[in-house]
């Protein structure tokens, strides 16, 4: 029952087991905490707003980029029309959801676990102890919510822009045809391929949200516990997010 | 008089271990109702621990720690949040919340706790407020305070929902002589105003000696000796010479323990 001499598959099982159990002591506060609004419209404002500029201009980047590697491989098969098919797929069904997973945990994934263990560590959280205030319904609670709401946004948000910016470079740029590019991504795209993106940004949104919020709340309460904590944010919830990637993609594909 | 009965916090023999090391082996302490009671010692020796014993966030391994009357461990977490509300506590940087300002900071409590109308809420926080000096500081942010302003605003919001017993941890720790000055006249106004049972956990004697009615001496686990300030003064015992002098060798050692200095320096110490 030491955790440090712990081997690192167990102190694993032993980190899974902890965030679910704190999992459900968030689900549980989660009707108390809708009686206050107010609190999680501002935290979807700190993790969703805020991120906005940074999502976009990503997605912008790797629309264009999409649209020059498709336009680079369908070439060589003399199969440009095919641009629009692969920027839209790989759009809606993997880089919208895990980029956006992956930056969302660098810019408000890290701010929530600084946020929180900054809290600890002034003492604020076991004031509101003291004050018969739960701080897991108070801070926690609408920091995951706020996160899990924004997050799917984003990823919609990051997936249009992306589409714009493969279009720009695919059709304006490189002279593909408009109507045989769009008709094609029509023709490959159905609502399947929409639900996977979709699936996958509330199942991101959740574990990004929990991990932040779970390891500002267990950080130690020093500038290095928060310092780690943060670190810990980073790493866990980005190898998480290719994790459950993985295992979505592959429950999601079907066999034509 | 009746100790029993004017016992507010009643701390019997208890004991508490952190990671193997004990803190507390056989404790006795008692916090009577209107008085200010101040628990002194040198760091380390768990008075922040007593207070988390006292008020339910941490648990005797042994012995009886009893608030009104009532055992704290047995309390259901309901219980518990509802003798934290008859208690307020002043921690040692204030711990105000950060998002919130200064007015906000004070009327938290109510808010979370009661359904009073806003003009009602507004009067209590500035009453609050202006009992501590700071009425005019309402709209600044924790962040603009200074650090004893800091801890007269977190005052104010101990004793906003006037509370039986208030609780300071360090309450002077790093301020400067006239922010101590003033928590000083504050803790005893509190105190004889309002009638708020009072307990001081910290290490300044002499702004102790001259607030406290009773005064405990804490040291290695244990209570070394209790009475007045004035008893504690004139005692002649070695733990109680050696704090209240200040003397930097005595029953609390100087040096940690280590190996034989003169077989470390020449023999390069066991391998």
């Amino acid at each position: 029952m030491n955790a440090d001499t712990d081997s690192l598959p167990v102190a694993a099982l032993r980190r899974i087991g902890a965030m679910t159990l704190f999992l459900v002591q968030v689900l549980a506060r989660i009707g108390p905490a809708l009686l206050r609004p107010g609190l999680i419209v501002r935290q979807i404002y700190n993790a969703g707003a805020r991120s906005l500029v940074i999502i976009m201009l990503s997605g912008m980047f790797v629309g264009m980029v999409l649209g020059l590697l498709g336009f680079d491989v369908f070439q060589r098969f003399g199969s440009e029309d095919y641009v629009g098919v692969l920027a839209a797929l790989g759009n809606l069904k993997v880089l919208g959801p895990v980029l956006t997973a992956l930056l969302f945990a660098g810019r408000a994934g890290t701010a929530l676990t600084s946020e929180i263990g900054l809290m600890k560590s002034t003492e604020q959280l076991t004031a509101m102890q003291m004050m018969a205030v739960d701080p897991v319904r108070y801070v926690v609670v609408p920091r995951f919510l706020g996160g899990f709401i924004a997050m799917p946004l984003l990823a919609a948000t990051f997936t249009v822009i992306a589409l714009y910016g493969a279009q720009l470079i695919g059709v304006q740029q490189m002279g593909v045809d408009a109507g045989a590019y769009w008709s094609q991504t029509q023709n490959a795209v159905d609502l399947h391929d929409v639900w996977e993106g979709v699936v996958k940004s509330l199942v991101f949104g959740v574990a990004v949200s929990l991990v932040a919020v779970y390891e500002g709340y267990h950080s130690q309460p020093t500038p290095e516990g928060v310092g780690l904590a943060t670190t810990r944010t980073v790493v866990i919830s980005s190898v998480l997010v290719l994790l459950l990637n993985y295992l979505l993609t592959a429950a999601f594909l079907r066999t034509h | 008089m009746n100790e029993a009965s004017d016992a507010v916090v009643d701390v019997r023999d208890v004991a508490y271990t952190v990671g193997g090391r004990p803190i507390f082996d056989g404790l006795d302490i008692t916090a009577r109702r209107g008085r200010i009671t101040a628990f002194m010692g040198p760091s380390g020796t768990g008075k922040t621990t007593l207070l988390r014993l006292i008020t339910g966030q941490a648990y005797a391994e042994r012995g009886s720690v009893r608030v009104f009357g009532e055992e704290v461990s047995k309390m259901s977490s309901k219980e518990l949040f509802a003798l934290r509300r008859r208690m307020g506590m002043l921690f040692q940087n204030g711990a105000l919340l950060t998002d919130l300002d200064v007015y906000e900071n004070v009327a938290f409590p109510l808010r979370e706790h009661t359904d009073l109308p806003e003009p009602l809420v507004r009067q209590l926080v500035l009453t609050k407020l202006h009992a501590v000096g700071l009425r005019g500081a309402a709209r600044l942010m924790p962040s603009e305070l200074s650090g004893g302003m800091a801890r007269r605003v977190a005052l104010a919001r101990a004793i906003v929902m006037d509370p039986d017993i208030l609780i300071y941890d360090e309450p002077f720790v790093g301020l400067d002589p006239i922010s101590m000055g003033v928590i000083c006249r504050l803790i005893k106004q509190m105190n004889e105003a309002l009638g708020i049972t009072s307990i001081v956990v910290s290490h300044d004697v002499q702004e102790l000696a001259t607030i406290a009615h009773d005064s405990y001496l804490l040291s290695q686990g244990r209570v070394v000796a209790s009475g007045t300030p004035a008893e504690l003064a004139r005692s002649d015992s070695a733990e109680v010479r050696q704090f209240m002098d200040g003397l930097a060798d005595g029953p609390v050692p100087f040096h940690y323990p280590a190996d034989d200095y003169r077989n470390e320096l020449l023999n390069g110490g066991p391998k």
